[in-house]
């Protein structure tokens, strides 16, 4: 177990694990809710630390990877007008459209811009009256209070050419959709411990109760993910489905009011579109009837987007949990982070981008143990140990 | 995306109305919104997403998330030149002529 070294406390590491080894006694599935946490798992190769009777399912927390095409589509046509800035995350830069991508229509003469927060773009806004200037608002409930205060402030500080793109999306209607689905092999969550640093806990003992599966709130960290795996587990084996909070030092029950508040005021519920896996009843945020003035689709009419998905990704199966990165045919032949055929391939949250990174070659987590630190966005080489 | 950096408050000021703090995280120093944590104070820790203080954090757990958040990389990956990781991801040089003023260029580091 020479992979535990790099843990940044092996001891506690390897109580964990024998602890999961010693109560597993039976084969589980249990799903990662966060892309986050599917990077830690294969970067740090802990899928392959468990015993082999505990499967980790990568799930689809890859905000990057569900926003749907034709909103991506939407926001190249947008941000290829004249007379319009587009300021976006940096990790939606090489996210595959129809045809190209925002470094692409960047460098076609585009003005687009990389903004840390969202509040950068409202400055630029206000910078630049003569522009429109358009902020891609994506994301889960963890990025959602940001953009929404921006929106909030753009109307308070009356700043009328500024307008945000729309895709925010929520975890609980997926995991609900997830375990409604006829294929869903899923029987505990790892629920994603930023989203519920925001929301809390309170959406989810409805949910773990009527599909009788643990939930269980975690962090990112190896630690964090192995205990949360450990109770998880030890739920599954006595038969028990609770909701349970192993990432407590960040999330608390009530989440973050004043967060909750502005998003309850500036978006309301809507059916959400994920991209690869279709739309989600009540999955998703748009802005609320008082902020639409600020709603980038109502502002520019970008008509019909004729999308096209390239017929050889999967990754909708990949989001689902149904198929493994490397089982896809293109997986590292005609799917590369340089030539990308779905977003999963470049997000820093993807899965095939993980398992492109740590996995390519030869399917044990020693590239993961052996690599430099490097950064999974990047797509900065991994070294090829396999 | 969802990656929240634990930070140091160093100092508050109200602008334009609204509560914000610059916050260190570990060298990277950022602008950083309060509004949603209205009552933290200098020298607290605090997990910030995309600019926002989200909840409070222990010197102790901030420390140690910000080690191991510099050791893979991580505080690169989300304070770093993004237009660089995505020309080094694609293969391809940088976008030219960028405005002089976009907040994604390279930080000033304390």
């Amino acid at each position: 177990m020479k992979y535990l070294e790099e843990f940044q406390n092996p001891v506690l590491a390897r109580r964990l694990l024998d602890e999961i080894h010693a109560v597993t006694t039976r084969p589980w599935a249990l799903m990662e809710v966060c892309g986050g946490q599917t990077h830690s798992i294969i970067r740090h190769g802990i899928d392959q630390l468990l015993p082999e009777q505990v499967e980790l399912i990568h799930g689809p927390g890859c905000p990057v990877c569900v926003t749907p095409l034709e909103t991506i589509d939407k926001a190249l046509e947008i941000a290829s007008r004249p007379g319009v800035i587009f300021c976006s995350f940096g990790d939606m830069l090489r996210v595959p459209g129809t045809d190209r991508d925002l470094f692409q229509v960047r460098s076609q003469g585009g003005d687009v811009r990389v903004v840390y927060s969202p509040l950068d773009a409202l400055r630029i806004a206000q910078q630049n009256p003569e522009r429109e200037v358009v902020f891609f608002g994506i994301g889960f409930e963890t990025t959602a209070p940001p953009n929404a205060m921006t929106v909030y402030q753009a109307q308070k500080l009356g700043v009328k050419n500024f307008s945000m793109l729309v895709s925010h999306v929520r975890v609980p209607p997926a995991i609900e959709g997830l375990m409604t689905s006829p294929d869903c092999r899923v029987q505990a969550f790892l629920a994603a411990g930023h989203v519920c640093s925001v929301m809390g806990t309170e959406e989810y003992p409805e949910l773990a109760e009527r599909f009788k599966v643990p939930i269980v709130v975690t962090g990112f960290e190896p630690l964090d993910i192995l205990e949360g795996v450990r109770r998880a587990v030890l739920q599954l084996e006595r038969g028990e489905h609770r909701v349970d909070n192993a990432y407590a030092r960040v999330v608390r029950p009530e989440g973050n009011p004043a967060a909750r508040q502005m998003l309850a005021d500036v978006f309301e519920v809507t059916d959400r579109p994920w991209r690869g896996i279709g739309t989600i009843p009540a999955s998703g945020w748009r802005l609320s009837e008082r902020y639409r003035a600020f709603d980038a689709e109502h502002r520019f009419d970008v008509g019909d987007i004729a999308t096209v998905e390239p017929a050889a990704c999967r990754a909708g199966e990949v989001l689902q949990g149904l198929l493994k990165p490397h089982e896809c045919e293109a997986f590292g032949t005609t799917c590369t982070p340089r030539t990308p055929l779905g977003a999963t391939m470049v997000s820093s949250e993807g899965a095939c981008a993980a398992y492109y990174l740590y996995r390519r070659l030869g399917g044990t987590s020693s590239a993961a143990s052996a690599a430099p630190a490097t950064s999974a966005a990047t797509g900065k080489e991994a070294s090829p140990v396999g | 995306m969802c990656l929240a950096v634990p930070g140091k408050v160093m100092s508050i000021e109200e602008k334009e109305g609204t509560r914000m703090a610059v916050v260190d995280f570990g060298g990277v120093v950022k602008d950083v919104c309060l509004e949603y944590l209205p009552d933290l104070q200098v020298g607290e820790y605090t997990i910030v997403h995309v600019g926002f203080a989200l909840q409070r954090l222990d010197e102790e757990s901030a420390r140690q998330t910000l080690a191991l958040f510099e050791g893979l990389g991580l505080l690169e990956e989300e304070f770093g030149d993004q237009w660089e990781l995505a020309a080094k991801a694609a293969g391809a040089d940088q976008p030219a002529d960028r405005p002089a003023d976009e907040p994604g260029a390279k930080e000033a580091r304390a």
